[in-house]
């Protein structure tokens, strides 16, 4: 089966390539990343809601977003500025997990239309070292089951 | 039947991860690792029984106590992969275009 979500992180760079294929138009796959309460919609998961505290969708804009789990508890919080912001076309933005040790990211996302119904996005991820990248890419095996053992969350934090 | 497990397909369940997170600070009994699910006990046992038969947990008898420990070997065997990372953000993505699929229909 081929897969839709395709992922280039080359050995030894610290930065990643993200694509997928859409069976959307450009102007909805680039509205459910500037959208607010779109955006909490397809981030949150069964086992942790997502929520945009403030999301400015504009050049020098800037936002931050929280998670929180079925007990209402932070799992996480992230926030970035918005350096480039051209509608269905690019974002260019700044991704920090807020006390966590994996540095700031830099985030390129382009935008393109395939055909009328079907769109492209293209997510470079520069990370600050060869080490952060390749922590991050560990890190979604402990993610995902942010649910109700508290326990398992210091669990998380402690795993290198 | 002993068909060869599937590493990918073992930690694609939650309730097995949370496992493997468990037993990674330390090693448990069956019977601690099943006190920290709402889960009915033979189900943590199946889920026991895969993990280790796809080589991510050891077991070692101590007295008449069998304990679960993490096979770091194997778990870094998988986290060389991408997978579970590309994983995440496939399920994100696909639930992107379901939600704005509605949208387009709804307009």
């Amino acid at each position: 089966m081929e897969q839709k979500t395709k992922i280039h992180a080359e050995d030894g760079k610290q930065e990643m390539v993200i694509t997928r294929e859409f069976d959307l138009p450009v102007e909805l796959l680039f509205r459910a990343h500037v959208e607010p309460e779109l955006l909490e919609e397809w981030m949150s998961n069964p086992y942790a809601t997502a929520k945009a505290l403030k999301f400015e969708g504009k050049k020098h804009g800037s936002y931050q977003l929280e998670s929180t789990d079925a007990q209402g508890k932070v799992v996480f919080r992230s926030n970035g500025v918005i350096h480039e912001f051209s509608p269905n076309k690019k974002i260019i933005r700044t991704f920090e997990l807020e006390n966590a040790p994996f540095g700031v990211q830099l985030e390129v996302y382009e935008f393109s239309g395939l055909t009328e119904d079907t769109s492209q996005l293209r997510m470079q991820v520069i990370y600050e070292s060869v080490a952060q990248r390749d922590q991050v890419l560990k890190l979604p095996f402990a993610q995902g089951i942010n649910h109700a053992h508290n326990r398992l969350q210091e669990v998380v934090i402690t795993l290198k | 039947m002993n068909l060869r497990r599937d590493v990918f397909q073992a930690i694609a369940d939650p309730t097995r991860r949370a496992i493997l997170l468990l037993v990674a600070s330390q090693a448990m009994t069956a019977g601690a690792i099943a006190a920290n699910f709402d889960t009915a006990r033979p189900t943590v046992s199946k889920h026991l029984q895969i993990l280790t038969e796809c080589d991510l947990l050891e077991q070692t008898q101590n007295g008449r106590e069998i304990y679960y420990h993490i096979n770091a070997q194997k778990m870094k065997e998988v986290a060389d992969f991408i997978e579970p990372f590309r994983k995440m953000w496939d399920d994100r993505f696909t639930k992107l275009e379901t939600i704005m699929k509605k949208y387009k229909t709804k307009k």
